[in-house]
């Protein structure tokens, strides 16, 4: 039997976003050895990306905002597919834990009477988003990621975790990676581990996720014989870049339409007053004038229908598109050009300013940008306990973008990174409960680190096979094509087939070169994994027969009540893996207790 | 534009290399990162290089474009003079493969920055005033893209200052902490003795090189070594000292004064 | 040390870095900004030099109708300045040599140390680097942490002094409107000269780094400090074209002494505007 470097912890933390770097330092203040593992350097995880702001009721700037009104909001945007549980700890935690980072050293900008500045976002009632100008994920990992480093706690970067590994009794007592720099594996044994790994959107072309993203941790729970619900709801983000093709996806933020931004079709039409869904009509502005007058005051006019949920404006461009009144490059106009100052927008927008002038050579002060809808976050994910995030296989604990249920059907802007620090803190707290009162030394499976190790070199040793590079295309291609936006049941049939062709394909690849960084065989290593959480979606979306939040069917326009009332529930009973079967089925959401429930009935 | 694009790619690891040529047909709008992508695609799968997002917000894809350093994911080809367009990796640490370079430096680096000291949180959080925070804000920008480590001459040329040397990408960092108007600690005497603010002879290709415009010479260094100054060169505030037999504050003493 | 928490970790040195042996892999035309700088530098140097150690023609008297000093002469402090140059409260007699010599060190001396001439000179002349990822021309390299480099950290005393300096050309520049037996008070085109010649230096003092700091950068809270944090806002953008000041300044002041040295000589009569 080969021999690998080992590490033994009391908990490993795999992901080193925001949510894996909270958990780890909650971990580590608790006292216990705790590692803290990531696929990319320190600090260069996905959340470096966000940019809107945390979202915390802590009525800075509207007193009157309060966790009730946040959970409301958050359980409304979910379109009432969230655990209620979650959505409550979240709204009520939130506030505490980005006055912590705070503490910890984090600059968020200021009120007048120097308390932490709060923003308008879309489906908040009250401005609620704590931010740092358009850069907040930055701020939020560098703080992090710095009080981590003051903690001492041991971090393992530019190493792959490829699975998990469960002792004799089937409790996760460990995981088995690689380092990238050399392709040495590496095994560690652990008494709690912790999933932090981020979203998924590398599966397919247009997306605003960054590399990391390729659901390792969704694929790996699920194998390791965890559940993972709502796989179906994935969030398109309406405003991508379309133009030049090698941008294209790379988010154009929210922000833009809040500060005065408006979309026009090919005709030079604001067309978002036709596609305002009776649900909103109440609340949205009805005519050009209106809709002008209320970014000056809020109370002279309704809301532009350019600020309506995601979902909505992500299927009305599409639509447009469908319609043949796209711009040149098949987005649509996003003007802004035309309604603020030059000052005025380099002021407020200074990174999306740059990232046109630099990358599309489109000066947005003069010009209308052109965007689209492009893949931006997977509301679904592991199961958890809202208290622990410990999810349905003993030793693990999930959070993040990972970890499903928080969020819906749909998830707000802002409410992913309050999730990360409220669900990271209790991961970590979780993890360490359990660390602490698991008796006896981990003992991880040998013949699964064998097995994974095995299949993981075997792409070196076949002579002939498939282009890692070529297989990820094609799996991109196909998740665009026929699991986007808009699905129908034929189509998803067909992604059906053309993943289980990708799958044994991918069985069969072959890469050349050495183990040292060697990009083509670490893509084979993330293939697995994105071949499964795509069969997740794909199958989820097939068996959700109604169109709810992020998930449309075209051939099912409307929302289901008796739908509305289940998680579509994924597991791997019979062994895990990529081309392993795939047991879904729906099981009934939890309940609220009727004091929540009577928040949604008042009629606010 | 020219209907094809010629790349000199380093390749090899620490028992030497060469640059690699590629050619490939343009491309409308890429920047150089598309090309090393497609050259990876099509030509050599295992062309090592480093990246993350592709937008300029993480700081993974720092190398050397044509003799400096860039960004690949923010360097258009079609704003690179014409001709091969030259891509190292960063010269000042040591190489992984290809285009990858071993960081680590920097990261033990920012093990020995003493970490932010608040005093205790009153009720309700802290205050703090806008005016107070945007010196740091601008520091707080950085991506870490350690693009002004591999500039900075004084490890660039001299590998033995690594030893006692924190560089700009950390003195931002302890300009961030000293201009903190909650923080507590007095990092003057550390940034003297053994993070080796004097070494740099402020020549300002850190500021040059940075993705983000900080302006990391005038901003941070300049000020930072001012106030070394204050605490340890000016001889009127040393003899002041002396006279009225005044002790350096202790950062505690520091903060009662409310700086 | 007065530090709590700090931890020395050894980092590791060697090992192999990637990319060719080459100075730089560089194709644009980077020695030309310290070509420049050495070409314009040297110049002033070697004109100075000679201005100093000529020793005449730095002043336009009453015979000439006016009130101009070259600014490398003043303040004129030695027994053996011209006639009507020198100063009355001060006057050296044990020094010998040209005058310029005995005040010129605290100008010198501030240029010398200040921030943006450092880069300039440790760029042009000492190639430590000679351009951004162009190597340094020298094996070791201490920086500014030993004698004498270490002495540039006395830059805000030079500052200080600079601060007498512009007070007396800013007085030689109000003096200079005197046109004695021309119409008594005027204006003339070196009576401009001495003005713009004070204003650049005052940009280039007020624009100084040890100023910004000293004004109000050692603040940490600025709003607890309010009029300091006026003082640092009003400086700091001037800070940002400190360069822009140092190299406007260096050349007005040499074509101030040029000026003043024509008119002296007689070349030409300094024209009166009104
Ligand atoms: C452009 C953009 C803007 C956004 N703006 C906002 C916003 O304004 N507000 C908001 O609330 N949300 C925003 N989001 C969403 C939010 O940023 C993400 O949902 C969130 O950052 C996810 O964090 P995470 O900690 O779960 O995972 P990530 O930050 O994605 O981190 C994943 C970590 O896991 C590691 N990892 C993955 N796989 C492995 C493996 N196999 N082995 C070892 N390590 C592994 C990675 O290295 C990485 O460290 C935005 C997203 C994008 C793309
Ligand atoms: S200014 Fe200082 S820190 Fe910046 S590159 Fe030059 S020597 Fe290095
Ligand atoms: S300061 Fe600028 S150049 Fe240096 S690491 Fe940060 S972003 Fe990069
Ligand atoms: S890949 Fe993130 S900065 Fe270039
Ligand atoms: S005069 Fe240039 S920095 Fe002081």
């Amino acid at each position: 039997m080969a021999e690998y470097e080992t590490h033994d912890y009391d908990v490993i933390v795999s992901g080193a976003g925001g949510a894996g770097l909270r958990a780890a330092i909650e971990a580590k203040s608790r006292g216990l050895r705790t590692a803290l593992i990531c696929k990319s350097l320190l600090g260069k995880a996905h959340t470096v990306m966000a940019e809107g702001g945390i979202a915390a009721a802590m009525g800075n700037v509207y007193p009157e905002d309060n966790w009730q009104v946040h959970f409301r909001d958050t359980m409304r945007g979910g379109k009432m597919l969230n655990n209620w549980r979650m959505a409550q700890l979240h709204a009520q935690e939130a506030p505490e834990r980005v006055q912590e980072l705070e503490a910890w050293g984090a600059l968020f900008d200021r009120t007048a009477d120097g308390r932490i500045l709060q923003r308008d976002f879309g489906g908040h009632r009250y401005a609620r988003l704590a931010h740092v100008g358009d850069r907040t994920g930055l701020e939020m990992i560098r703080t992090l990621q710095q009080r981590a480093v003051a903690l001492d706690v041991a971090v393992f970067m530019e190493c792959k975790i490829l699975r998990l590994l469960s002792d004799a009794d089937g409790v996760i007592s460990g995981a088995v990676g690689y380092w990238r720099a050399t392709g040495d594996m590496v095994v560690f044994s652990a008494k709690a581990v912790v999933l932090a790994t981020g979203g998924v959107g590398k599966s397919w072309k247009y997306t605003s996720n960054s590399w990391e993203c390729t659901g390792d941790g969704h694929a790996m729970a699920l194998w390791a014989g965890a559940d993972l619900i709502d796989m179906e709801c994935v969030q398109f983000h309406p405003t991508g870049m379309v133009w030049p093709l090698s941008v294209r996806g790379i988010l154009v933020t929210e922000g833009v339409r809040g500060d005065g931004g408006v979309l026009r079709n090919a005709e030079g039409r604001r067309f978002m007053f036709d596609y305002v869904a009776d649900m909103f009509r109440e609340e949205t502005a009805d005519s050009e004038e209106e809709a002008d007058r209320w970014y000056a005051d809020h109370s002279a006019g309704r809301r532009p229908p350019e600020l309506l949920p995601r979902d909505e404006v992500a299927r009305a461009i599409n639509t447009e598109v469908k319609a043949g009144r796209g711009s040149p490059h098949g987005g649509v106009f996003l003007d802004i050009a035309s309604r603020r100052s030059p000052e005025y927008i380099r002021r407020r927008l200074p990174s999306m300013y740059h990232q046109f002038m630099e990358l599309a050579g489109v000066d947005i002060t003069a010009e209308p940008m052109e965007v689209g809808p492009t893949c931006h976050y997977m509301m679904g994910g592991v199961r958890v306990d809202a208290e622990t995030g410990a999810a349905t296989v003993p030793g693990l604990f999930v959070c993040g973008e990972a970890a499903g249920g928080m969020h819906g059907s749909n998830r707000l802007g802002g409410n992913s990174l309050s999730d990360l620090l409220v669900f990271g803190y209790r991961a970590g707290m979780g993890a360490s409960d359990y660390a602490e009162g698991r008796t006896g030394t981990p003992a991880p499976n040998q013949a699964e680190i064998e097995h994974t190790v095995a299949e993981a070199l075997a792409p070196f040793e076949r002579d002939d096979g498939e282009n890692p590079y070529e297989l990820h295309h094609r799996l991109q291609d196909t998740m665009q094509d026929l699991v986007g936006i808009i699905r129908t049941g034929d189509e998803l049939d067909q992604a059906l087939e053309r993943l289980d062709e990708l799958v044994f394909l991918a069985g069969k690849v072959k890469v050349t070169g050495g183990r040292a960084y060697n990009p083509a065989w670490n893509l084979a290593t993330d293939l697995p994994a994105m071949l499964t959480v795509s069969r997740c979606v794909t199958l989820g979306a097939r068996d959700r027969r109604e169109s709810r939040g992020g998930h449309t069917r075209e051939d099912y326009p409307n929302a289901d009540p008796e739908f509305g009332k289940v998680n579509l529930v994924q597991r791997q009973p019979s062994g895990g893996g990529m081309a392993e079967e795939i047991k879904i089925g729906p099981e009934p959401i939890p309940e609220m207790p009727p004091e929540l429930a009577a928040l949604f009935e008042e009629g606010h | 534009m020219a209907a094809e694009v010629v790349m000199r790619v380093w390749r090899g690891d620490s028992s030497g290399g060469a640059f690699a040529e590629y050619r490939l047909p343009a491309q409308e709008g890429e920047v150089v990162l598309d090309v090393v992508h497609r050259i990876q695609a099509t030509q050599a799968g295992d062309l090592a290089c480093r990246w993350n997002c592709k937008a300029g917000k993480c700081g993974s894809c720092s190398a050397e474009i044509n003799g400096t350093p860039r960004l690949m994911c923010m360097t258009r080809m079609d704003q690179l003079p014409e001709g091969p367009v030259t891509v190292a990796p960063m010269r000042t640490f040591p190489i992984i493969r290809d285009l990858v370079t071993d960081v680590s430096f920097n990261f033990e680096v920012a093990k020995q920055v003493p970490p932010f000291a608040p005093p205790p949180r009153p009720e309700g959080g802290y205050r703090m005033a806008q005016v107070d925070i945007e010196r740091g804000q601008e520091f707080c920008k950085c991506i870490e893209c350690f693009m002004c480590q591999d500039v900075c001459h004084v490890i660039r040329d001299h590998e033995e200052n690594k030893a006692h040397y924190a560089g700009p990408r950390f003195f931002i960092r302890f300009a961030e902490l000293e201009m903190h108007p909650l923080d507590t600690n007095d990092r003057r005497e550390l940034l003297r003795q053994r993070e080796g603010l004097g070494l740099c002879n402020i020549t300002k290709c850190c500021t040059e090189v940075c993705p983000e415009h900080i302006k990391i010479t005038d901003n941070a260094i300049i000020p930072l070594k001012e106030r070394v100054v204050d605490a340890a060169y000016d001889p009127v505030a040393w003899l002041g000292r002396t006279i009225l037999r005044r002790r350096k504050a202790s950062p505690n003493e520091a903060a009662a004064h409310g700086r | 040390m007065s530090v709590e928490g700090a931890t020395i970790t050894p980092v590791r040195l060697g090992g192999v870095r990637g990319g060719p042996a080459a100075r730089t892999l560089r194709r644009d035309r980077w020695w030309v900004q310290p070509a420049i700088s050495a070409v314009v530098l040297t110049a002033f140097v070697v004109y100075s030099t000679w201005a100093v150690f000529v020793n005449k023609d730095y002043y336009v008297g009453a015979a000439a109708h006016r009130d101009l000093i070259s600014p490398f002469f003043s303040p004129c402090i030695t027994a053996s300045c011209v006639a009507g140059a020198h100063g009355t409260f001060l006057v050296i007699t044990w020094w010998h040599i040209t005058p310029a010599l005995l005040i010129l060190g605290g100008p010198l001396g501030f240029r010398l140390t200040c921030y943006y001439y450092r880069r300039a000179y440790y760029r042009a002349f000492w190639q430590s680097p000679p351009a951004c990822a162009v190597a340094d021309a020298h094996t070791r390299y201490t920086g500014e942490t030993r004698f004498p480099l270490i002495f540039q950290n006395i830059h805000r005393y030079f500052f200080y002094i600079g601060l007498i300096f512009n007070v007396i050309l800013t007085i030689d520049a109000v003096m200079a409107f005197r046109l004695p037996g021309d119409g008594g008070i005027g204006v003339s085109v070196g009576t401009l000269v001495l003005v713009v010649n004070a204003v650049l230096l005052w940009t280039y003092s007020l624009s100084c780094h040890a100023a910004r700091h000293l004004c109000g950068g050692h603040v940490d809270a600025f709003s607890k400090h309010p009029v300091r944090h006026r003082l640092w806002r009003l400086l700091t953008p001037l800070n940002a074209r400190h360069m822009q000041f140092a190299w406007v300044s260096l050349v007005f002041v040499a074509l101030t002494d040029l000026y003043v040295r024509l008119v002296a000589s007689g070349a030409f009569t300094d024209p009166k505007i009104f």
